[in-house]
């Protein structure tokens, strides 16, 4: 959510350009503004602290997991199963987490999706991949995704829109265009190499479960380790005083849509490996499911903290949850139901224990 | 197919190929299941093909040119195959007569945007209005103002709730999927001597009534056999969400034998998840006929599919176009197009997919 600039703010932000130390300290200082915590204890403490109810939260899911179908929950394959289907959204609600952290939002990633699914499967596009590589069909993906990703996040951080219109208006035009290529069909994937590479597994762990790990690590190490992560959580917290660090706000919110919008490519890549299809119905909903998971890690909102571990574990509650429910023959109606209310105690929990341990 | 569509390309191709189908028609007459074989030119006609077998089947005195009519036809956003191939059968089938003018409004799944459609086809004085409306309740309304105007009103799959806003009600029969499902599964059991078989469900859109139509009519005919449903789990009609409901299933099911999925768009997802975990002890029946679905089943890997058919808004075409022209339905006494037809929802197995392939839509 990037703040309209005043002339004033602009002056201040040529006439003082800091020194390349004091721009660190400052840049550091409009970081932790926007968090309100130490910086080590960040990462460690208080980083575990903040997720303990989530841990709390998933382990008696799983209790009841064990309780209700143990014998069939408490299997490797059916964990295995378990973090297969929370990968998708995994890795998109990895990408949610540096945009909301940061301050933005955004709806259109089930369209991205999507769109990316489709154009990587093209008949073109997979004839091509058939003639030379499968990578040509992950890299359409990725570029589809990059591309509206950068869409967005040039309209939010130069267009000076809300992201949640300029969004909500790519959720409709990127889902459009995907009907419009696909002409509405469900577009298989034919190329085996591709099915076989993504759709196996390596000791025994599925390939897509290890790229959800992949980005989960790195968007650890992005968002606590990297001045990248540091910048986004000041721009999410307080942009104006980030501005006045001489961080460059616009072009670090532009950069924070195009990552999401990669995380999309990856996803739609992951989609068409689980369904063997490219299609413009892929990823319904998709947003409200990231969002959620991204909020109930402990993510604020409004921008300014951002955790990937919470956001892993939000994923993993739901993934758990409806694998129980269907384990248990629950009709879905129950399902909602008990879905709102584990939402609401799910935060409830974490913040409670996140209050005791003396966190924010 | 924003504002409107007139017959223009058609009628070349009409003068031909419609000659050989009336020719076809005459040999063949009297087979209830009449068939041709036609040329498959290009996978985007299949809907279309359909329609001229209609065309053939009822070769008769209806179909000579008439009185032109302008007829509204106003359907949901073709999201899916099935909705896309009602659509695509429908405009097929205007297309296919001179007397007939087609007022296409683009679909919508928004209810009011329908309701104005509706209006400025009373403003502008159609003959006749086909309407499948997103929400019956919701333009019941409407619908009864057309038909106040004098308007009729051809209602299609989902019902209004009002009996005065439609004069003919054509669909598809929902129940009578769950049934045929069912009493197939049922026959499955016997045939194959399954002691204590594990049956699953893999339904759509749990909230929609059509959905809790099929899974009634399921629950019925398995109970008429002493079976029950044992593991049930629900979709959205999507290939993503088929797959994702799917693998939790074989999960929560280590052996299963007979799966009825009602929905050949999310099947290409529940195979999909069929294939991940490489299971396949199971009797696998679909729902609705998808050319995926009937492919598999000429290949064996699926038992069967139970027909929805895609073509009732091409049928409401042709009612509409009758009822404007004050024609009855020539293979009935009654002189005027009855109130109420409902279409049967036929098991497609390895025996008979070839009959119904050319039914299949692109999913």
């Amino acid at each position: 959510m990037t703040e309209r600039i005043t002339p004033a703010t602009q002056a201040a932000g040529r006439a003082t350009p800091p020194s390349s130390d004091e721009h660190r300290r400052v840049e550091e200082a409009a970081a932790r503004a926007g968090q309100r915590e130490s910086t080590f204890a960040r990462i460690m403490a208080s980083s575990a602290g903040r997720n303990m109810g989530l841990v709390v939260g998933l382990l008696i899911i799983i209790a009841i997991g064990v309780i209700t179908a143990g014998d069939r929950f408490a299997t490797f394959d059916n964990m295995m199963t378990i973090l297969r289907y929370a990968s998708i959204i995994g890795v998109v609600s990895i990408g949610m987490t540096f945009v909301i952290a940061g301050g933005g939002i955004d709806l259109s990633v089930g369209a991205i999706v999507a769109l990316a699914s489709v154009w990587a499967t093209t008949v073109a596009t997979q004839t091509m991949a058939a003639d030379s590589h499968w990578i040509v069909m992950v890299f359409a993906a990725l570029a589809v995704g990059a591309g509206c990703g950068l869409v967005n996040g040039v309209l939010v951080a130069y267009g000076r829109m809300a992201p949640f219109i300029v969004t909500l208006a790519m959720l409709a035009a990127a889902r459009g265009l995907a009907e419009i290529i696909s002409q509405r069909r469900t577009q298989i994937v034919d190329v085996r190499d591709f099915l076989s590479f993504f759709g196996g597994s390596v000791l025994g762990v599925p390939v897509l479960v290890i790229i959800f790990a992949l980005v989960a690590a790195a968007g650890w190490v992005l968002l606590n380790r990297t001045t990248f992560g540091r910048r986004t959580l000041a721009v999410g917290g307080n942009s104006e005083a980030a501005r006045l660090a001489g961080i460059k706000v616009q072009r670090h919110t532009m950069m924070l849509f195009v990552l999401l919008g990669v995380a999309c490519g990856i996803a739609a890549v992951m989609l068409m490996v689980r369904t063997t299809t490219g299609t413009s119905t892929h990823g319904l909903l998709l947003e409200l499911d990231a969002i959620a998971a991204v909020v109930i890690g402990g993510t604020l909102l409004s921008g300014g903290r951002g955790t990937i571990v919470g956001t892993v574990f939000g994923v993993l509650i739901f993934a758990t949850l409806t694998n129980i429910f269907t384990l248990n023959n629950l009709d879905t109606s129950t399902q909602n139901v008990a879905k709102g209310a584990i939402i609401v105690a799910a935060v409830l929990l974490q913040q409670r224990v996140a209050a005791r341990n003396g966190g924010t | 197919m924003s504002s409107s569509i007139t017959v223009f390309s058609a009628k070349r191709r009409l003068l031909g190929t419609a000659g050989a189908f009336v020719l076809a028609g005459a040999l063949i007459a009297g087979c209830t299941s009449n068939e041709p074989e036609s040329t498959d030119d290009g996978d985007e006609n299949t809907a279309e093909e359909s329609g001229d077998d209609g065309a053939a089947s009822g070769g008769n005195a209806n179909d000579e040119t008439g009185e032109t009519v302008t007829i509204g036809f106003s359907g949901p956003e073709a999201d899916h195959g099935w909705l896309a191939a009602i659509n695509s059968s429908a405009l097929a089938e205007a297309d296919k007569y001179d007397d007939v003018e087609l007022r296409a409004a683009e679909g919508t799944n928004d209810a009011s945007l329908q309701i104005q459609q509706v209006e400025t086809f009373i403003n502008e004085g159609v003959d006749a209005i086909v309407l499948l409306p997103t929400d019956g309740a919701a333009l019941t309304d409407i619908a009864t103002r057309a038909m106040d105007a004098g308007i009729p009103v051809v209602n299609v799959d989902r019902e209004f709730s009002s009996p005065f806003a439609a004069r003919t009600t054509i669909l598809g029969d929902n129940y009578g999927m769950g049934v045929s499902a069912g009493t197939y599964a049922c026959q499955l059991i016997e045939e194959n001597n399954i002691d204590d078989p594990v049956i699953a469900e893999i339904a759509g859109i749990d909230a929609l009534p059509l959905t809790q139509d099929r899974s009634q009519g399921f629950a019925d005919a398995l109970d008429a056999c002493g079976e029950d449903v044992d593991n049930r789990v629900a979709a959205e009609f999507t290939v993503q969400s088929g797959e994702a409901v799917t693998s939790n299933l074989l999960q929560a099911a280590p052996e299963i034998d007979i799966i009825w999925n009602h929905d050949d768009d999310q099947g290409v997802g529940v195979k999909a998840a069929f294939d991940n975990a490489g299971r396949d002890e199971f009797f696998f029946i679909g729902g609705a006929g998808s050319s995926n679905a009937m492919e598999w089943i000429q290949q064996g890997e699926m038992e069967a599919t139970v027909l929805y058919p895609p073509t009732q808004a091409a049928d409401g075409i042709r009612l509409a176009r009758l009822l404007a022209q004050g024609k009855g339905m020539s293979d009935l006494v009654q002189v005027e197009v009855p109130r109420r037809i409902v279409l049967n929802a036929p098991v497609v197995t390895a025996d008979n997919v070839d009959e119904y392939m050319h039914l299949g839509f692109d999913s």
